[in-house]
């Protein structure tokens, strides 16, 4: 599967009080969580019209802190295709893998800008940076997190093995 | 590797029936306790539903707590907490527990002998990794993986690598196992231990409370850590056997591997602050002392910090002070058990008598839901877990991390303070 999109770029430590901030959860609808995705980082965010089909490129520890599901969930919702980042928190991780939000972990993110041209390969492993020109490779999936993922998320996997 | 294991590595073994699993092994494992909140339940019974569930696949196994946004601050959160009360009536689910009888859930598990030594527990929440106090295997996961629990009774399990962490020595006067780990988390950083964990060993850990385990087992997570685990000893089967569970000592195998050790000796250790906006911005309190970090609001309580040992340290230095006039110190216990023992004890008079506000127990305050929500520019210490970017309210506010002994101290002085430099109210 081939995912297209303008980057949209984070920092260290991105943490699910900022992804979706505790006052909105008194909702698990996914669209008025989408609504404030981001909120605490970059307000207004979830608002904006041209956020759908994003890429976030992050670096270390991207959906650190609380296990909230609605965290990925909102940012899904809200179009997001895809995060790339140094590396995933590790509740956010499997959140990310049971609904089915493309994550990739990348050992260096900082080649990638805001507004850049990306396009993402998960089955080859591939991320190329069309604005930069610059192609860069991650290892799958461990196997059992593909199987997963090829299922259509956590829930249709689980109820396969019941 | 050896055959010898973590005491993760122990737990997780027996629960898959083999004699060894290693670091990097999936796993799909029955649990044996599943617990969700006001927050997280919800999405987890929609999740279950969505994919076809109709009945739970054991009511036994499933804990509900409201504890975040209740007693209900507003319509919509109402509307949450009676979905997982329906959900509870619907499916049979006894360990439900209502306003009036519950606690932070993660003070009523183990309180009520919930959770125990060698379960393996998963919650919809981050925090859960505080059972491992108990010698438990206890790791925070998301809704779907509830709603994968409530269809088949399993959650899967990546078997985690282990940092050793070595504690030796005895805690000075006003030091605690918050300092402990606020320390500990400054020096691996929040993704330090991510998606392994915390094994807590040494002769240092013989001195410290079940209290102060369950608040430094509780915030593993803040360094990333799947679960922070600590041996089943004297003290975890002294506390078992109060709750009529009877427990076999346990500890991990004498050479196990770990990715890392790390050693800490607590005779060396001083309170610590952890500045905004990450728990791993610990300093010591000589520190922040110097910095004069005049705060608006103080709050006692929490998952971390809101057990009998918390109140009764936090009671003791407020007693015979008053809180300072530009300052709102908020108490809560951690449970209703809590509560009328600190009532039993003399402790709420304390605080009422130093003008604190005492609240039934709830989240609230620590992640911004209520009871204590900061405006714009405000600053807070708090015995809870975390300090990020609004944490506790507005963007522009701010929340520093400390102990129980630290935010009565500072609550009486009006800037963060060590209890030695607490003078009676009239010298001020």
């Amino acid at each position: 599967m081939s995912i297209r999109g303008k980057v949209f770029r984070f920092q260290d430590n991105v943490n699910t009080d900022e992804i979706i901030p505790a006052r909105y959860l008194n909702t698990s609808e996914a669209s008025e969580l989408a609504a404030f995705v981001m909120e605490d980082i970059r307000p207004g965010f979830g608002k904006r019209e041209d956020i759908k089909d994003g890429i976030f490129v992050a670096g270390e520890n991207f959906g650190c802190g609380s296990s909230r599901e609605h965290a990925p969930l909102a940012i899904k919702t809200a179009g997001i295709s895809c995060i790339i980042a140094r590396s995933f928190a590790r509740i956010f991780l499997r959140n990310a893998i049971n609904i089915g939000l493309p994550i990739v972990e990348l050992k260096d993110t900082s080649g990638f800008d805001e507004k850049d041209r990306v396009e993402i390969c998960l089955e080859a492993g591939t991320v190329f940076n069309h604005t930069k020109n610059r192609g860069l490779r991650f290892p799958p999936y461990p196997e059992f997190l593909q199987e997963i993922i090829d299922a259509g998320g956590w829930l249709k996997y689980a109820q396969k093995g019941k | 590797m050896g055959n010898d294991a973590t005491l993760s590595e122990k737990i997780l073994a027996a629960k898959a029936g083999r004699d060894r699993v290693m670091p990097g092994d999936y796993l799909l494992l029955k649990v044996d306790v599943a617990l969700a909140n006001d927050i997280t339940a919800p999405m987890a019974i929609k999740e279950f539903k969505k994919a076809g569930g109709t009945r739970v696949f054991d009511p036994q196994q499933i804990v509900l707590v409201p504890d975040h946004f209740v007693p209900n601050k507003d319509i919509k959160s109402a509307e949450q907490a009676k979905m997982m009360r329906e959900f509870a009536e619907e499916q049979g689910i006894t360990k439900y527990f209502e306003v009036g009888r519950m606690g932070i859930e993660h003070v009523i598990l183990p309180e009520k002998g919930l959770v125990k030594s060698g379960d393996l527990v998963v919650g919809a929440d981050s925090h859960t990794c505080t059972y491992g106090a108990l010698g438990a295997f206890a790791a925070g996961m998301g809704s779907s993986d509830l709603a994968g629990v409530y269809l088949t009774g399993k959650a899967w399990f990546r078997v985690p690598e282990s940092i050793k962490i070595d504690i030796l020595g005895k805690f000075k006067p006003y030091v605690s196992g918050k300092d402990l780990i606020l320390k500990l988390i400054s020096l691996l950083g929040v993704n330090g231990a991510n998606y392994m964990a915390l094994e807590f060993s040494g002769p240092g850990i013989a001195g410290i409370s079940m209290d102060g385990r369950l608040t430094m087992a509780n915030m593993a997570v803040e360094a990333g850590a799947k679960a922070g685990i600590f041996p089943v000893d004297e003290q975890t089967a002294a506390y078992e056997a109060e709750r009529h569970i009877r427990v076999e000592k346990t500890g991990p195998d004498p050479n196990a591997t770990y990715c890392k050790t790390l050693s800490i000796d607590l005779d060396e250790l001083n309170p610590q602050v952890a500045y905004p906006f990450l728990p791993s911005n610990g300093r010591d309190i000589q520190e922040a002392e110097k910095d004069n970090i005049r705060i608006r609001q103080a709050v006692i309580g929490s998952c971390t910090n809101g057990r009998m040992e918390d109140l009764r340290e936090a009671a003791c230095i407020l007693k015979g002070n008053k809180v300072h006039p530009r300052v709102r110190c908020i108490v809560i216990p951690g449970s209703q058990h809590i509560f009328r023992q600190a009532l039993k004890e003399g402790l709420i008079e304390t605080f009422i008598d130093a003008e604190c506000a005492v609240s039934t127990p709830t989240c609230g305050p620590c992640l911004g839901g209520h009871m204590g929500v900061l405006a714009r520019g405000e600053r807070a210490v708090s015995t809870t877990n975390r300090n990020f970017v609004g944490r506790m309210g507005h963007m522009e506010s701010e929340v520093y991390l400390s102990s129980p002994a630290i935010a009565a101290a500072s609550a009486i002085c009006g800037t963060i303070c060590h209890p030695d430099s607490i003078r009676t109210q009239g010298e001020k």
